[in-house]
């Protein structure tokens, strides 16, 4: 229930928000209508669970770990430039296997799409919860951020 | 006043966020193999696409136009990574094993 909610709500602020009309009531009809269509198509699709509309998160991934993630972005970032700008290229390839502990297939692909999304680290495959990460050149610094990130994720799925 | 400045900080922004483009691109050209390249590629993904879009924002008429760039810049940075690790994963799954710098306690064969 607490799922279907949460879609219906996300799906009503959507199109009111990206549609922009909030004057005519034929077109707000029509908004309404293609909000339930959308509810009963993913009701009978059966996809409206803790993982297609995530209510247990609430707002913390945008309050507490976006924020945190883009700060590591942007310094990772700044150090594959200084890599790719530097004449020499002192590159430290080398293939690290983390062990992912969230518990719920949701923590996982975030905590996985996390580490793909910092640049010097890219999640080439996942088995059960071992990710195996191609970094780019930071030996140590790798196991540290995705370590970092596999406690934040975690802390993100408690409180369930 | 406050026009001029938010002016200043987006043409910033926008610049700033070429800049890591080009060397997201340059980074590709200049990375020996594949997996490598998909670092200088996420450069470009990530902080190229991110400043650009804020900067954007900073210009945007109205505040639904900034919402909906918001969306943009969201819906971007959950794609771009799960194409990122598709590529590498399908290229692992042909058994291409990527070149690697150290040796040691990595899983290198």
């Amino acid at each position: 229930m607490k799922y279907k909610v949460t879609l219906a709500i996300a799906l009503v602020l959507v199109w009111l928000v990206w549609s922009g009309h909030y004057d005519k009531p034929f077109i707000l009809l029509l908004g309404a209508i293609s909000c339930a269509f959308s509810m009963y198509l993913s009701c009978r699709m059966k996809i409206v669970d803790e993982e297609g509309a995530p209510a247990q998160l609430g707002l913390r991934p945008f309050i507490s770990y976006a924020p945190w993630l883009a700060k590591e972005i942007a310094k990772s970032n700044w150090d594959v430039t200084k890599v790719i700008l530097s004449p020499q290229m002192p590159m430290q390839r080398n293939m690290v296997t983390v062990t992912a502990h969230p518990k719920t297939q949701l923590g996982r692909v975030i905590l996985a799409n996390s580490i793909t999304l910092t640049p010097g680290t890219v999640s080439v495959s996942m088995e059960d919860d071992q990710i195996l990460i191609h970094a780019l050149s930071f030996e140590g610094a790798a196991e540290d951020i995705s370590g970092n990130m596999d406690r934040r994720v975690q802390a993100l799925e408690r409180r369930t | 006043m406050i026009l001029t400045i938010l002016t200043v900080v987006s043409w910033v922004l926008i610049l700033s966020g070429a800049f890591f483009s080009i060397i997201g691109g340059i980074g590709i050209v200049r990375f020996p193999e594949f997996f490598s390249r998909l670092h200088g590629g996420g450069i470009t993904d990530t902080m190229g696409a991110a400043l650009i879009v804020l900067g954007l924002i900073c210009l945007s008429p109205s505040i639904l136009v900034a919402i909906k760039l918001m969306m943009i810049l969201f819906f971007l940075l959950v794609t771009s990574p799960s194409s990122c690790h598709a590529l590498s994963n399908s290229a692992l799954a042909q058994g291409y094993w990527p070149e690697l710098d150290n040796t040691g306690k990595s899983k290198n064969k």
